[in-house]
């Protein structure tokens, strides 16, 4: 039992650490959550199953399909809830904007898509629905590879400097001479490739489902909020503990207190210390 | 608000209301009561999310609490349906509260978050709890006696509560209590400084938003006549949500016109009713990026007229007499040996002051050499590491920045904080907030002190307004003004605590030379009616020409101390400040 709790457990648990570096990625370049991070998780599972299953695209262009809508999807959300409200943020419009827009995604899906969970194609065959199952351990290589890219773009490359110079001090970037605006839309094309590779990761596990946007949005929101904004160590950490936590509790108490328990925690933690676990306090401004 | 026109809007909405049993057919009515269910939910919900400003987004967990508890009191427990509403609105109050805690420490997004993360918990213990909800089977919801059992007589009495409702909102959005809201709002820290608690009037207005929401579940349940979790969906949420934010933030008239509008929306066409979630979405974008001020801005006809473009401000001290009855009393303000870093930068060094009323103390220095800070340590925004102050003999607790009202310490702010949607006269009434006698319940109920409470507000606002020379600018929304006028409400504002220290941070920027003029002669009577001014400015002939005392700072200590004619005088002040 305790390795299937332990599977099962990382491997959701890589999926919200994914939805968490999500919404840090598009954080870091606009300053912005944006509600959109879990419908991204949701689409990558909804296109994969669309391309590969319904269109027969082949799995490897069907992945790079799907992260590409998913990049896309990304510079959308920019373009139409986050430019357009970057002037006035301390009214905090943002939350509306990608609110808006993350309903938008979702129930287009609905529409067209489905109410019900698709099945998501069987994407190598290793494994029988053991905990050595490849639905358990994907997620982890997709997060693992996620991580490393991301290590290897902001440390060793000049792009990826630049995106660690904006997200530091936007203004002096911009007097710099940095294109702040093109880094923005790149950070959240990179924010939607990162979410599309969660739930296409995750397809076999989470299935083709259009709800799931919602409920990744919250789960993948607790690690960020625990470790604080921006920190994607925080949100790998806590998105990972986070998901051994869950289904643990799942097996020991029952899905619905499993539920209650993480919201309990989420609740008591942020209360303890609204920046997070790991994040530092803001200053007021008098 | 009053006078006819401002009473039209209602009167057609009642009449209509009235009119719908008889001229429209069954199918009609019962929509017609889905949507004074609806508003009775968002007429609560509206004063926590447009007034207060706070995101709720979850707000169909209330619904859902509402409608199991009137349904189990009933079903379960043999209770009146009566009963079994008060029963629901106190389990919704309750919850509502529980839910609007974590308001108190976090914002926006997070606070959206914990609302979604509560709706979705609520549905699934709903789900699971067999025993007692039924789970994905259900329970059937309350049935009305007569003569509220037919669908007209329940159409009737959900009116009659949505009317209800609708009344005891629009009294707390005209109270002390809704401008407060408003204030914590759009400018918190000035709500601070004026002796607003956020924590009592944010869990009181949760309070009651969650026993309408409760209320609001209670009759959904007697109109669905059975209910399963899947009829709570994060639809309705989000219907709540957005008529609130088409409507208008800080409106009645505007939320309840999106709700009814979003109620009856998916109904004009069956194709609609899987596009309506997704229209939602969509005019919420729209009203984002298009028109924040929602359908209220819309109907807000009288704020389109010019305003006079040569208007002066010409105060009127004669009349600070009245204003200011009490004078400064004996006390002192008095720091001593204060010390505040920001991280390795020393803002304040050691620093001694004395403040004393009835005299105009000028603080002058370069940028940075500590001068708000000061301010900010006397108003208890920051907190010094070292160091005490004191007003007469009783210390100034450090940090305790919503007490100093009650102290008597006012004070102006660098860049004016003002709720802009709100009139004038309104912005300086919330300075009197503190002064009012009457209750949340009180006001939501117009029992006579809220009355007298309102009547005593506006009385001294516009004393105060004809003061500082505003008056023919009372009713104008405080976001048209110009910025030389906003200075001038912030000191109204502020006058209108009587305080014994009027604090001000440099209220001559920005005006031109006749307007520092009249300040500086305001300033002076104010003064003479034994209130004592701090003033921090960087035109050095206003400060020379109004002040009693002055003090130099610099990096953080005084530099030079003494009356006007000694700091000019003074040979370093010459040198490092001065000029000259």
């Amino acid at each position: 039992m305790l390795s299937a709790i332990l599977a099962s457990g990382l491997a959701i648990g890589a999926v919200y650490a994914l939805i968490g570096v999500t919404y840090n990625v598009m954080f870091s370049a606009s300053r912005v959550m944006s509600f959109t991070a879990g419908q991204l998780g949701m689409l990558g599972g909804v296109l994969g199953s669309a391309f590969i299953l319904r269109m027969g695209v082949p799995i490897l262009p069907g992945l790079v399909l799907t992260l590409a809508t998913c990049a896309a999807i990304g510079v959308a959300t920019e373009i139409v809830a986050v430019r357009p409200v970057l002037n006035s943020l301390e009214q905090h419009l943002y939350v509306l904007s990608t609110l808006a827009f993350a309903l938008m995604i979702q129930q287009l899906v609905a529409i067209f898509w489905s109410t019900e969970p698709q099945p998501f194609p069987r994407l190598i065959g290793i494994g029988s629905g053991g905990p050595e199952d490849e639905k358990f351990w994907l997620p982890l290589v997709a997060c693992a590879a996620v991580v490393g890219c991301l290590e290897f773009l902001y440390r060793r490359t000049l792009v990826g400097r630049a995106f660690l110079a904006i997200a530091e001090d936007n203004f002096a970037a911009r007097a710099l001479g940095l294109p702040e605006r093109d880094l923005r839309m790149a950070s959240y094309a990179i924010a939607g490739a990162i979410g599309g590779v969660a739930g296409f990761a995750s397809g076999e596990m989470l299935l083709a489902f259009f709800a799931n946007g919602g409920i990744l949005n919250f789960y993948g929101f607790v690690p960020v909020a625990l470790g604080g904004l921006g920190n994607n160590r925080g949100a790998i950490v806590g998105g990972l503990a986070l998901g051994v936590f869950q289904q643990a509790a799942n097996f020991l108490v029952g899905g619905v207190f499993a539920g209650v328990a993480v919201f309990a925690v989420f609740i008591v933690v942020l209360l303890a210390a609204p920046q997070g676990l790991f994040g530092a306090a803001p200053a007021r401004r008098v | 608000m009053g006078g006819f026109r401002s009473l039209a809007p209602w009167a057609a909405i009642a009449g209509f209301a009235m009119l719908l049993p008889f001229a429209f057919n069954e199918f009609w009515v019962v929509i017609g009561t889905r949507a004074a269910i609806y508003w009775v939910l968002v007429a609560g919900l509206n004063l926590a999310v447009g007034f207060a400003g706070q995101l709720a987004i979850g707000y169909v967990a209330l619904l859902t609490l509402g409608s199991y508890t009137a349904s189990i009191l009933v079903q379960r427990y043999g209770l009146s349906p009566y009963v079994a509403l008060v029963g629901a609105a106190t389990v919704g109050a309750v919850s509502g509260v529980i839910v609007g805690l974590p308001a108190l420490r976090l914002r926006t997004f997070y606070f959206a978050m914990t609302t979604l993360g509560f709706a979705t918990i609520v549905t699934q213990v709903a789900l699971a709890w067999q025993s007692v909800t039924g789970g994905g089977i259900g329970l059937p919801g309350p049935e009305m006696p007569a003569p509220f059992d037919s669908t007209k007589g329940f159409y009737a009495f959900c009116m009659g509560l949505a009317g209800l409702c609708t009344w005891m909102s629009a009294n707390i959005a005209s109270s002390r209590f809704g401008r407060a809201l408003v204030a914590l709002r759009d400018a918190e820290v000035a709500a601070e400084a004026t002796g607003i608690s956020k924590t009592a009037l944010l869990m009181t207005v949760f309070l009651f938003a969650g026993a309408t929401g409760g209320v609001a579940g209670g009759l959904f349940a007697t109109l669905q006549s059975y209910i399963t979790p899947d009829a709570f969906t994060f639809d309705l949420s989000v219907l709540f949500f957005i008529a609130i934010l088409i409507g208008g933030r800080g409106s009645i008239l505007g939320p309840l016109l999106g709700t009814v509008i979003l109620t009856i929306l998916p109904e004009f066409a069956a194709p609609l009713v899987a596009w309506s979630t997704f229209l939602y979405a969509v005019l919420l974008l729209a009203i984002v990026l298009a028109m924040p001020g929602g359908i209220a801005a819309l109907l807000d006809f009288s704020n389109r007229k010019p305003l006079q473009s040569d208007r002066a401000i010409i105060p009127r001290p004669e009349l600070l007499a009245e204003l200011l009855p009490n004078g400064g009393g004996q006390d002192d303000i008095a720091l001593r040996g204060i010390v505040l870093a920001f991280g390795g930068v020393r803002a304040i060094d050691g620093l001694d002051l004395t403040v004393r009323p009835g005299e105009v103390h000028g603080l002058i220095g370069p940028n940075g050499s500590g001068k708000t800070t000061t301010l900010n340590v006397i108003c208890g925004f920051n907190v010094p590491e070292a160091g005490e102050a004191r007003l007469g003999a009783a210390p100034l607790p450090a940090g305790d920045s919503r007490g100093r009202a009650g102290m008597g310490i006012a004070r102006t702010f660098q860049t004016p904080r003002l709720v802009g949607e709100a009139s004038v006269l309104e912005n300086v009434m919330i300075g009197g907030t503190i002064s009012g006698q009457g209750s949340f319940v009180e006001s939501l109920l117009r029992l006579p002190r809220h009355g007298r409470d309102e009547a005593a507000l506006t009385a001294r606002a516009m004393l105060a307004l004809r003061a500082t020379g505003l008056e023919t600018l009372a009713h104008v929304r405080a976001d048209r003004l110009q910025h030389s006028e906003l200075r001038f409400m912030e000191i109204a504002r502020a006058a209108m605590l009587a305080p014994k220290f009027l604090l001000l941070d440099e209220p001559a920027a920005g005006l031109s030379p006749d307007e520092i003029g009249r300040l500086g002669v305001l300033i002076k009577a104010i003064a003479r009616q034994g209130t004592g001014v701090l003033l921090v400015e960087h035109h050095a002939d206003l400060i020379f020409d109004i002040c009693d005392q002055v003090t130099v700072l610099n990096l953080g200590r005084e530099l030079a101390a003494g009356t006007p004619a000694e700091i000019r005088a003074h040979k370093e002040v010459v040198s490092a400040y001065l000029g000259g």
